[in-house]
């Protein structure tokens, strides 16, 4: 039987930023992964990640994922893959499946950071094929490169349900269709908006009434159901879709812990069955450690500062550091965690309507419940403002803790202040340079240029543009506003591309100047 | 219905390595060594994995994590193999899998 110093479960976010922080502190670290790859789902995550600079903000998931790779390489940490944990037993005994091999190892300590699992919703004909997990199209089209399906219909308007449906935009898909049963769009709402925007339909309060086709999915019946989730008939709407794509929740995969005997509870706040643990992810067991998603369902930034954190505590376990070194290394990370568990969607305000933003400005009910803000609510934002000239519009209307924008203007137009999740505004007298690094930097999507009177009755229109093909500039089509409808004809003036613009092209369109607040997608003509 | 993405906005053209040949129920089809069976089959269009032992009702593609077992097919005379997360190699011989054996219905 080998032994580690610690044993790791799970190299995705949390277990490799655990592993990292153990390894340079000294301790003998591996982490037994089940997959053929490393870097858990972060790989499959192609948009930009919200927060602040500290917590790696405005950079796409997989960039991240290779940048952790790169520090568990260097400092030592040894990842076997293809490797299930399926035992832990009394004594930190960790048993794996290795190709068919079972093997036995031991650890003084061990950390659990398996992550979790998606949660599925049954209906007539859920089974058959072509109806499947978002993370399975995320897989099959950010990892293997195949399209999931041609038109999709999304269940569930989470985050996940959100941004896969822009990955399936992206990729070239048509999005017929997203669908809640919740009467409110449940994710970001800048997420929602840079959806809706381009013509995907939302439909709150609805759900699958049955998926149709024989040998496979040829079709979607939905339906609005009432405040006790049960179907009001004559609502029935019916699609035609090869693909239903179910987003519905996930849940932590927690039961190693529950076999090792830590204490467990049912937290539906957490998620489901998470084991009871300190903040720092101390479970009951004295050296068992948990971190990230299965200890309750957040996103990777936090699990990245949750592995770190069990990874520095680990450490202190064995006496590789004092404790006093653990503290000060403990009130850091905390401040980082803090910082990301702000704002309307923190886990403290889990299943809370929120009416108000911390301004005191109405929240956008329209966003809510059509993914978009409605061209008479877009103007109480702070971001939204009128001056002459190229200016920033920053139709970011919720608070959320997310402040790249504030240091990519080089000329400091935009301020968002210490509060991470403060509304950004646009500072007065400031000078818009037109350089566009406040829409590329923006991860929500949520930032325009405009120029509300070219003086020739025109106005132009800056937008965050990341889909294939590129328009080339005099391309001729059609302005579509926020709910993703045809406002006016429109004219790609220019495309700029640029490295630090990291794949978000800046796609600049003329419109007639009534349309500058209204106009915000461009669609070629066919 | 489904196709390989072959420029992608963020991720750009993918170095997929060597088209390679296997057989799908006799048919051959190509898909790239490496990637998974069943990337190779949707790619193909394939739908259908398998077929349930009690009511005979198609299977395909649900988590492509390799954690549902819905994708299971027979693959060089084994079933149950998990194809969402078998690499796929030249010359394999994959299967529709009908219920839990290498068999076909009748002879179970």
């Amino acid at each position: 039987m080998k032994r580690h110093d610690l044993i790791i479960v799970g190299a995705g976010p949390s277990g490799l930023s655990a592993a990292v922080e153990a390894a340079k502190r000294g301790l003998d670290v591996v982490v037994f992964d089940e997959n053929e790859k490393p870097g858990g789902q972060l790989f499959k995550q192609i948009h930009k990640f919200f927060g602040s600079k500290e917590h790696r903000a405005k950079i796409r998931g997989f960039v991240i994922g290779q940048q952790l790779l790169d520090e568990a390489d260097k400092v030592g940490v040894k990842v076997v893959l293809n490797a299930t944990v399926i035992g832990l037993y009394q004594d930190k005994e960790v048993v794996v499946k290795i190709g068919e091999e079972i093997k036995h190892y031991k650890a003084d300590a061990v950390v659990i950071a398996t992550g979790a699992a998606e949660n599925m919703v049954t209906f007539p004909g859920w089974t058959l094929p072509g109806v499947i997990g978002a993370g399975a199209a995320q897989t099959m089209m950010n990892l293997h490169g195949v399209l999931p399906g041609k038109k999709v219909l999304m269940l569930g308007s989470g985050n996940v349900g959100l941004v896969v449906s822009f990955q399936l935009l992206q990729c070239g898909c048509e999005v017929v269709a997203l669908v809640d049963a919740a009467p409110r769009v449940g994710g970001y709402g800048v997420h929602a908006a840079k959806v809706a925007r381009t013509g995907v339909p939302f439909y709150l309060s609805h759900t699958i009434v049955k998926a149709e086709g024989d040998e496979c999915v040829s079709g979607v019946t939905i339906a609005e159901v009432d405040d006790k989730f049960q179907f009001i008939p004559g609502t029935e709407k019916h699609f035609e879709v090869d693909t239903i794509c179910l987003a519905v929740g996930l849940s932590p995969m927690s039961q190693l812990l529950k076999m090792a005997g830590a204490k467990m509870e049912d937290n539906p706040k957490r998620g489901g069955q998470v084991p009871i643990c300190d903040e720092y992810g101390r479970t009951s067991i004295p050296g068992v450690f948990v971190a990230g998603d299965v200890s309750g369902i957040e996103e990777a930034s936090s699990a990245m500062i949750e592995g770190r954190m069990a990874g520095v505590v680990a450490a202190e376990y064995l006496g590789y550091i004092e404790t006093e070194a653990m503290d000060t290394e403990l009130v850091d990370l905390e401040k980082a965690l803090d910082g990301l568990r702000q704002g309307m969607f923190a886990p403290k305000n889990r299943g809370k309507a929120i009416e108000k933003t911390e301004e005191g400005i109405d929240i956008s009910a329209n966003l809510l419940k059509k993914g978009y803000v409605a061209d008479d609510e877009i103007e109480r934002y702070p971001g939204v403002t009128h001056k002459k000239g190229v200016h920033p519009v920053i139709e970011c209307t919720q608070n959320i803790p997310c402040n790249p924008c504030q240091d990519a203007c080089p000329k400091k137009c935009i301020s968002i202040g210490s509060n991470i999740t403060s509304l950004p505004i646009v500072v007065e007298d400031s000078d818009c340079i037109n350089c566009g690094m406040c829409v590329a930097s923006c991860s929500g999507q949520a930032i325009f240029l405009v120029d509300e009177d070219c003086g020739d009755g025109t106005a132009t229109v800056t937008l965050p543009y990341e889909f294939l093909p590129l328009p080339e500039a005099g391309t001729k089509g059609i302005a579509l506003g926020r709910s993703g409808q045809e406002v006016c004809k429109a004219e790609v003036v220019s495309v700029k591309t640029a490295k630090a613009f990291d794949k978000t092209h800046l796609l600049t369109m003329r419109v007639p100047k009534e349309y500058a607040m209204t106009a915000r997608f461009f669609k070629a003509e066919k | 219905m489904a196709e390989r993405i072959a420029e992608h906005p963020i991720l750009g053209v993918q170095e997929k390595g060597n088209l390679v040949k296997f057989t799908f129920d006799g048919m051959e089809i190509e898909g790239y060594e490496g990637e998974p069976i069943a990337a190779a089959l949707k790619a193909a269009d394939v739908m259908v994995h398998r077929y349930t032992q009690k009511e005979h009702k198609p299977r395909g593609i649900f988590c492509a994590i390799g954690r549902c077992t819905d994708c299971v097919m027979i693959v060089d005379g084994v079933p149950n193999v998990r194809t969402c997360i078998t690499p796929l190699k030249a010359g394999m011989v994959v299967k529709t899998q009908y219920g839990v054996s290498e068999k076909p219905f009748e002879e179970q």
